[in-house]
């Protein structure tokens, strides 16, 4: 159950992935990036991260897609229109993309032999919204409190570049 | 196995008593409008307008389904779809009653049992955003893709009061599972998150049907698909089956928070007072008094048909209270009863401000969420950690 | 390879990370071939979702929370990056009306 529910979501998030790159209206492409994150909820949900899955749907899926859309939507951006595509990403890049992949899944299957340890669905039971509380409130509480710093930094940011001149 | 046949007859059952809801849900409204303005409502079809819901479906489908020219077509047909699946999806987590017993088999009351459940309904919440902006822009006209754009920012800035105002509850049951924040509210209406605990939940529950307000699109808060600001917002190119989705989507949502308030506000199904002191009779009470009222104006007849129709209904009424009784039948439906007593009290509520109130303007709406609405449900949550914290031990 | 283990509920947890590789590896394909900057922009989105799949995993196989966290934060520092470099995005369209990076090629304008 846990193996077609795997192959099945991670089949999806592959053919999402592969549609976003080749997809040529932007909206297309953000909508295959939250077919993405859904299957990725899906997966997290498999490896027992129930709460990582909720925020993944609520932050990511919620929250930092929907302003991607409201940016295409107000820019107005249309499809790209095809010009004579460059040779050298394509002809030096993907050699090197798919070496990269050879190269780490040789490491991985080096790491994990016969793919062990096998994830089965409810052995991991800490994922849950207290365990990660007691965490980011006691081990993790300095990181907690500078990325609130950050997110302050990144509004005043946003603000400051989007905002009309005031003459 | 025998789990996935359970579940399997759950989901039917509660999609059809769902969706029957969600058809009769605008003929209440009509009519709760229509007497406030004090006229009848729809009266005609059937007898006081209710066959008016299986006109409206005939209609629905029988308009031609035409589909625009100048729209993406993808998305325009993929909009309602999306808005309407996410609305019915967070409704399989809410849970109706205490887990009770079927010949033998122990079932909940509810689709599922999650332990995640508040923050799931939050999910579906937030991605029920995409139906409507797609909605918007694949209609290819500006009018839609402003009422679009207004109506997906006015809910993502009415998601973070709604987050906070249920984080306060949250603090005082210490669990996300819906199930078990309502069996923490058992005793008596002063057990409910309302009334108890070290802060009472006012503010909370007042925060929390504000932003209910504002996510549902209603009004006081609908200006993104009013009919006579933006011609019709989103759906302006939408017609037929397609507008009958989105309109079903909207009262999903509706059903959904208001659910989302009785369980986490107002103590879910439990009675107002101990059935030890009797609480168990109300529902037999309100019904046989329903029947009584029907039996005495079926003997004096203000029309002559009445003689006949009005008994008819007086027994009818009289066999529910009665069935509230039977011994094998009241531990499922009591709890029933008074779950659907506080969430039709909340949709009353809904329609009853509609009727009432006029819409915010929209610079109005997003300064009330991030001035206001914001700051107070931040502060409420801060106190209410803060009694917690002091008052637990 | 591993192979197929033959319980049905059972996942190699190999398979996990291979799948973030591939994402990833997928990002980085958007990343160099497209033109339009929201599109460049979303392909850094994919490969930041693949990393955190990445975490989850390891963070089920040493069954602690702390992967879970960093998870946490690698979306808040997404959700910061993706406001500003919007915002960027925004004034760029601003100033030279295109969204083709080809065309942003030079500093004055």
């Amino acid at each position: 159950m846990d193996l077609l529910l795997f192959f099945f979501f991670a089949f999806l998030a592959v053919a999402a992935a592969i549609n976003l790159v080749v997809q040529t209206h932007p909206i297309s492409s953000a909508l295959s990036l939250v077919g993405v994150m859904g299957s990725l909820a899906v997966l997290y949900l498999l490896l027992g991260a129930e709460f990582i899955a909720a925020v993944q749907l609520i932050v990511y899926a919620g929250a930092i897609m929907v302003l991607f859309i409201f940016v295409i939507m107000l820019l107005n951006a249309g499809a790209e229109q095809h010009r004579r595509a460059k040779l050298f990403p394509v002809v030096a890049g993907m050699p090197a993309l798919f070496a990269f992949l050879a190269l780490a899944s040789y490491t991985i299957s080096k790491m994990f032999p016969r793919g062990l340890p096998a994830v089965k669905f409810g052995e991991f039971k800490g994922g849950g919204a207290g365990e990660i509380g007691m965490a980011i409130f006691t081990k993790y509480l300095l990181p907690f409190e500078v990325t609130s710093i950050l997110i302050l930094v990144a509004i005043l940011g946003a603000i400051v570049l989007a905002k009309k001149e005031i003459d | 196995m025998e789990f996935f046949i359970i579940t399997l007859i759950k989901a039917g059952l509660i999609a059809g008593v769902l969706l029957t809801g969600l058809a009769y849900l605008p003929w209440l409204e009509r009519k709760v409008i229509a007497h406030v303005q004090s006229r009848m409502g729809p009266s005609r079809v059937g007898p006081h307008g209710l066959m008016q819901p299986l006109a409206d479906l005939i209609k629905f489908l029988s308009k031609e389904d035409l589909i625009p020219a100048h729209v993406n077509k993808f998305y325009y047909v993929l909009a309602p779809f999306l808005a309407t699946a996410l609305a019915l999806t967070s409704i399989s987590v809410v849970p109706f009653g205490p887990q009770i017993d079927v010949f033998g088999w122990k079932t909940n009351m509810g689709m599922t049992d999650l332990n995640i459940g508040v923050v799931f309904i939050l999910a579906v919440s937030s991605v029920g955003v995409y139906g409507i902006a797609l909605g918007g822009w694949a209609s290819n006209n500006k009018y839609a893709l402003l009422g679009a754009l207004r109506s997906s920012a006015q809910m993502i800035s009415y998601e973070l009061p709604m987050a906070l105002a249920i984080a306060a509850p949250l603090l005082m049951v210490n669990t996300l599972n819906l199930r078990a924040i309502v069996e923490k509210q058992q005793g008596s209406m002063l057990d409910w998150n309302l009334l108890h605990g070290p802060f009472p939940q006012v503010f909370g529950f007042i925060i929390f049907m504000i932003a209910a307000f504002a996510e549902t699109n209603r009004i006081p808060f609908d200006l993104p698909e009013a009919e006579n600001e933006l011609v019709a917002g989103f759906h302006t190119e939408y017609s037929s089956m397609k507008f009958a989705l989105f309109f079903m989507a909207e009262y999903g949502n509706m059903v959904t928070v208001c659910c989302m308030a009785t369980i986490l506000f107002l103590g879910g199904w439990n009675p107002i007072w101990p059935s030890e002191y009797g609480s168990n009779f109300v529902a037999t009470l309100l019904f046989g008094g329903a029947a009584a009222i029907m039996f005495y104006h079926g003997f004096n007849p203000a029309r002559p048909k009445d003689r006949i129709t009005l008994p008819i209904f007086g027994t009818v009424f009289a066999g529910i209270a009665l069935v509230f009784q039977v011994p094998f039948l009241a531990p499922a439906l009591q709890p029933l009863f008074w779950y659907s007593l506080k969430v039709g009290f909340l949709l009353f509520l809904f329609i009853w401000i509609r009727a009432t109130l006029p819409r915010f303007r929209y610079d109005q709406l997003m300064r009330f969420a991030w001035l206001f609405l914001f700051p107070v449900a931040m502060v409420n949550l801060l106190v209410t950690g803060f009694l917690v914290a002091l008052f637990t031990k | 390879m591993p192979e197929i283990p033959v319980p049905l509920n059972e996942v190699p947890l190999a398979w996990y990370l291979v799948l973030s590789a591939v994402l990833f590896a997928l990002g980085i394909a958007g990343f160099m071939l497209r033109k339009n900057i929201i599109t460049v922009f979303m392909s850094i989105e994919l490969m930041l979702n693949a990393v955190n799949l990445s975490f989850v995993a390891f963070s089920y196989k040493f069954k602690q929370v702390d992967g879970h966290i960093f998870t946490f934060f690698v979306m808040v520092v997404a959700a910061a990056e993706a406001a500003v470099g919007l915002a960027i995005i925004l004034t760029v369209f601003k100033n030279r009306t295109t969204l083709q990076i080809d065309e942003v090629n030079s500093l004055k304008y």
